[in-house]
């Protein structure tokens, strides 16, 4: 008997693996290069597209939206390449079965931090959320712990982040993100503290789960496959919205009169946050659909926090993934689960209005 | 005869990987036997907890991803080598 492990052969030629080595260094280097090259040469490259070669007036609304259009698209592109790539790699260090055993029989609060931070690194996909959530409560991972981890994975994510940073700039982003965690964690929380096992639904706890072996050998070209794997999926997926979100924003900035939403969804209005999570509750959208519409609202003067509560909404909360839940979750639960969320939201969006 | 298991409740990311792995077998030239597998008991039971999951004769080759269309048949075909290699 001679087991025989055909990927393992990296172990066995070690030379040819250094030289492999060698050759992805370099191919990270170089395109490293092309990208920093490419985000230097985005503002000369806009400025001579707009004015010298379409030769539109620089004062003109035409000119500023069409400049906009052709500077911030590239932007965010290159912006989301970088990051789901590198986001990719990261993620090949963790896998479910990981987090599950670093959140096995972890005590409340510590497990519930643990969880919405683990949510932003782990590999997640809302149609694996059955599965994941049997395997969370099976290994004793306390429900509110696990909630804290379904509601930090779909909602801090990097396409998220990076669209904020990239339009509104890294305050934006670190806030939502950070707002996302303290969500993620305190909702979590109050989940666990309500005692609502009884309302799982009872074949969870009888379901036997095979052994769970995450170990995958994986060596430095197959984490970078992996990221650019997720470029592939993940920008080949979301691109067509981000550059519909940017027309959108760009005809907004030549044209439409500042302030126009400041009436209804200004800082003045205190119902506008409440009317936008509520809004954004049944609405499905990954975080690169609500882009068109969250540039249009800012820029229109609604108040930052009233736009990035939407957003979350949108994001955390969907009507699908609650179909799904419904599968292991009666709906009592449910139902809680929706509200401490939105309510959780609805503070966030409240308390961005107020200091900002 | 191989048995190849796509896991998963039925998402677009299960429908693409069980199309790759029915392309893959084709290309490879091998009598197979492709497989869905929805009931989350089962799944579960396979220890996979992040679908969809390619199972190879009994043996999860990979989970919570779609691999490319390459990777699918060398996964495939690893199984097969380390089977022909072990009778």
């Amino acid at each position: 008997m001679t087991a025989v492990q055909p990927r393992h052969t990296a172990e066995l030629a070690p030379a040819s693996a250094q030289r492999t080595g060698n050759g992805l260094v370099l191919a990270l280097v170089v395109a490293a290069l092309a990208w920093v090259g490419a985000y230097l040469a985005l503002h000369p490259v806009a400025d001579a597209l707009t004015y010298d070669m379409l030769r539109l007036s620089r004062d003109s609304h035409l000119g500023s939206a069409v400049n906009f259009f052709l500077y911030d698209t590239p932007k965010v592109l290159l912006l989301l390449t970088g990051i789901v790539f590198l986001m990719g790699i990261i993620r090949t260090f963790f896998s479910p079965e990981r987090t599950r055993a670093m959140l096995g029989g972890r005590r409340e609060g510590v497990g519930n931090v643990a969880a919405a931070g683990l949510g932003i690194v782990t590999p997640f996909c809302s149609c694996s959320a059955v599965p994941l959530f049997i395997g969370f409560v099976e290994a004793g991972v306390p429900l509110g712990v696990t909630f804290s981890f379904l509601i930090s994975a779909p909602m801090v994510n990097e396409v998220a982040v990076v669209l904020l940073f990239g339009l509104f700039g890294w305050k934006t982003a670190a806030l939502y993100m950070g707002l996302g965690l303290a969500i993620a964690i305190v909702a979590g929380w109050v989940i666990g503290r309500l005692r609502m096992e009884r309302y799982v639904e009872p074949f969870v706890y009888e379901i036997a789960v095979g052994q769970l072996d995450s170990r995958e050998s994986l060596t430095w070209s197959d984490r970078a496959a992996r990221g650019i794997q997720a470029i592939r999926d993940i920008v080949g997926r979301v691109w067509p919205f981000v550059v519909a979100g940017i027309a959108v924003g760009a005809a907004i900035h030549g044209y439409v009169p500042q302030d126009t939403m400041a009436g209804i969804m200004g800082k003045g209005a205190w119902w506008s946050v409440p009317a936008a999570v509520v809004m954004g509750v049944p609405m499905y959208s990954n975080a690169a659909g609500v882009l068109p519409v969250i540039e249009a609202l800012i820029d229109k003067g609604a108040a930052l926090g009233t736009a990035l509560a939407f957003m979350m909404s949108v994001v955390a909360l969907s009507l699908p993934e609650m179909i799904i839940l419904r599968r292991v979750l009666k709906w009592q639960l449910i139902a809680t689960f929706i509200a401490v969320v939105a309510g959780g939201i609805t503070a966030v969006g409240f308390v961005f209005n107020l200091v900002f | 005869m191989i048995k190849i298991e796509v896991l998963g409740p039925g998402c677009a990311n299960c429908q693409r990987l069980e199309a790759l792995a029915r392309e893959a077998v084709a290309s490879l030239g091998v009598d197979a036997e492709v497989e869905k597998v929805t009931d989350m008991r089962e799944i579960m039971a396979r220890g996979v907890m992040a679908t969809p999951g390619l199972v190879v004769n009994g043996k999860v080759v990979a989970k919570g991803r779609v691999p490319p269309a390459s990777e699918v048949m060398t996964l495939i075909a690893n199984v097969l080598a380390e089977e022909a290699s072990r009778s």
